[in-house]
């Protein structure tokens, strides 16, 4: 078992800074072989945790983006239909048991996400995005799937897991998810990072933003949040905005308060937040930034 | 463990998992009166990761626990604190413990404006109405009447002239009747409609093996109807403490009988009730209820109370079948303007707005509130509903969402 400083510096070294609650729940993944269910508002990197996962343990990420009406066929498997029909032409007039158990075999047999996680050597990384938007059902199916990583398909027998994959799980709060759902995962609510780990972000991932000019972002944008926004930015946002101001060649956010005024719109995405976000607003927020 | 400079006997190492497995069980406990759900799976769990060096600071036990015994976001809030208490010996200075001595500090205010609010309620009632307008002579009378014809009178009288309780028992059955008939029907008819629309491949190839291969019967695959999602906005100020009673409990049939319901409560300020509707028993989920059915001093802020609706709530609840039904009389003591501006703004989000306005019944009655002006050009449907009659004809209305 890796301690969880161990963890966050390998997260680290993959460009995920995280702080140490969320060390401790990868660590516990590990140790109790859970899945990881992870919560927060859009854009807060829920979604790169699975991806950073993945570069620690320099293993295969499987993503299944679930939005509503996803059904077995999409997320598990499918016969390779246009294959079948040609070769049941093929074979015309062989005994037709025989082109029975030929179109039912692996040839066939289009492995999706669910199905291509369970059958690899080493165990991936099973990402299951945004499972709010899938259906009830959809997530029955899956709960049992987790439970034994096992998939029976009626034609060819039943499939265990080689490896048991990592399971990441996210979800944006769109629909309240089943309690034994719930219980099944680890839980970790993901927050908007402090200025402190937000600015080592904006270091790890944008080229050429300085640590002053990163400190700065941070706050700035922490300003921001506190603001009545109808959409408040996430860290996906803030990276954007960093990596403009870089691009702008902008050193010193004092410097020139014009453009980061009118680079605003990288964080602000609706016309309300917009217009609540004034020119007055800007330079009283650049000005607790200091 | 090994602490101490002699090395325990095993006597005493299982003393010790004794007391600790017991202390873990106690902490169970104590998580599941606080609404966790937890299981024996996570107890196990636990131990386990107690014995894998998790135990050694409170901090990273701590951390630990909380992902595994947590399930939702006010679990994880609620944990730290739990945590604290349990093994640290702190006192609980979490959320559950102020929320819960704040209520404990409001409520003799709140009772006291509880009589307000209904006294104010009974006067305003009476200066607007003219007396027995909209329940003929007699009805009342023939309510105590016994036999089968009563439910079908009652469903002609106006809600605040319900006086006998047993009366107004029987118009909560009405209500709750009503709610699960308009969901079976509005079922019934999405399920009609089905049709399938794409070619189910696998079904087909299956079918025509026989054939040889050549697809001749064609297998079509079903579309799935999204089902209808009702959320129901209901005011409960004191000027509408007539009618909550009976629309609490159509409320609480709804959400029981549709599978996608939900539903909030505002007076000065918006609360979202659905998880305390969802309780079976229907006196026991109002009993829950009671303290916010009450408007803390006779005010509705309904612009804000859509306010906190539209931008904390709706992205959740709404989506592209939803009717969103609001009950108020529309007397708007904050700023109209506001209600407006939030109007058009849920008008965009949802398919439907249907505004149900009892007083509309009454004879005489103008829409000239200010806050019924503003919200009235995005209402799509503006309809009484001060008898259980005038509720079920909303169905038609409904079922051709």
């Amino acid at each position: 078992m890796k301690t969880r400083d161990e963890i966050a510096q390998a997260l680290a070294v993959c460009g995920y800074i995280a702080d140490a609650e969320l060390a401790t729940a990868i660590s516990l993944m590990q140790l109790l072989k859970r899945p990881l269910l992870l919560e927060g508002e859009a854009g807060v990197g829920k979604t790169e945790v699975a991806k950073a996962l993945a570069c620690v343990h320099a293993t295969e990420l499987i993503r299944l983006q679930c939005y509503e009406g996803l059904d077995q066929s999409a997320a598990l498997y499918e016969w390779n239909y246009q294959r079948q029909l040609l070769a049941i032409q093929a074979h015309r007039g062989a005994d037709a048991d025989a082109v029975e158990d030929q179109i039912f075999s692996e040839k066939y047999l289009l492995e999706r996400p669910l199905l291509a996680s369970i059958r690899r050597e080493r165990s991936p990384v099973l990402l299951i995005d945004e499972i709010d938007r899938a259906d009830d059902e959809f997530e029955a199916f899956l709960l049992e799937l987790l439970s034994d990583f096992q998939v029976s398909i009626p034609e060819l027998g039943t499939i265990t897991a080689s490896a048991v994959p990592r399971v990441v799980l996210t979800s944006n709060g769109t629909r309240e998810l089943s309690d034994a759902l719930r219980r099944r995962c680890l839980y970790h609510y993901v927050d908007y990072p402090d200025v402190d780990r937000e600015a080592r972000i904006i270091m790890a991932r944008t080229d050429g933003a300085s640590a002053s000019l990163s400190l700065q972002i941070a706050r700035m944008v922490e300003g921001v949040r506190k603001e009545e926004l109808r959409k408040v930015p996430g860290v996906a946002e803030t990276l954007d905005w960093a990596a403009a101001l870089v691009g702008l060649d902008v050193r010193d956010l004092h410097d020139l308060p014009e453009t980061v005024h009118e680079t605003l719109m990288c964080l602000l995405k609706t016309r309300e937040d917009r217009a609540r976000v004034t020119r007055e607003v800007t330079e009283r927020l650049l000005g607790k930034v200091a | 463990m090994s602490c101490c400079g002699d090395h325990p006997s095993f006597e005493e190492i299982d003393e010790v998992s004794r007391l600790v497995a017991a202390k873990l069980s106690a902490f169970l406990k104590t998580l599941r009166d606080n609404g966790f759900a937890v299981g024996l799976a996570e107890g196990r769990d636990a131990a386990s990761l107690m014995a894998s060096g998790y135990a050694v600071r409170p901090g990273l036990l701590r951390s630990a626990l909380k992902h595994l015994f947590s399930a939702r976001k006010s679990d994880w809030e609620k944990f730290d604190g739990l945590f604290d208490a349990f093994w640290l010996g702190k006192r609980v200075r979490s959320r559950s413990m102020t929320s819960g001595a704040a209520t404990a500090a409001n409520s003799p205010s709140l009772k006291a404006l509880q009589d307000n609010g209904e006294i104010s309620g009974s006067q305003s009632a009476t200066d607007q109405a003219p007396s027995a307008d909209d329940a003929p002579e007699g009805r009342g009378g023939e309510g105590r009447m016994e036999g089968a014809s009563r439910a079908e009178n009652l469903a002609e009288v106006d809600f605040r002239k319900l006086a006998d309780p047993e009366q107004i028992a029987q118009a909560h059955e009405a209500a709750a009747r009503l709610a699960k008939a308009m969901r079976t029907r509005l079922t019934r008819r999405d399920l009609a409609r089905r049709r399938g629309y794409r070619l189910d491949l696998r079904r087909t190839i299956h079918r025509n093996i026989s054939h040889g291969g050549v697809p001749i019967s064609l297998v079509k695959r079903q579309r799935k109807d999204k089902p209808l999602r009702l959320v129901v906005l209901l005011d409960a100020s004191g000027s509408m403490s007539m009618y909550t009673g009976v629309f609490l409990r159509f409320v609480h049939g709804v959400l029981d009988q549709f599978r996608e319901a939900e539903a909030f409560l505002f007076h000065t300020r918006l609360a979202h009730v659905s998880g305390a509707m969802k309780e079976r028993d229907a006196a026991r989920a109002l009993d829950r209820l009671s303290i916010l059915a009450q408007g803390t001093g006779g005010g509705t802020r309904i612009g804000e109370s859509l306010a906190t609706f539209n931008r904390y709530h709706a992205a959740r609840v709404i989506h592209s079948r939803t009717c969103v039904m609001i009950v108020s009389d529309g007397y708007e003591t904050g700023d109209a303007n506001l209600l407006g501006r939030e109007m058009a703004a849920l008008a965009k989000r949802c398919r439907r707005i249907v505004w149900l306005n009892p007083m509309m019944a009454w004879q005489g009655y103008t829409p000239v509130a200010a806050g019924i002006r503003a919200a009235l050009p995005h209402v799509d449907l503006y309809a009484p509903a001060n008898t259980l009659q005038s509720l079920a004809a909303l169905e038609p209305y409904l079922a051709r969402l």
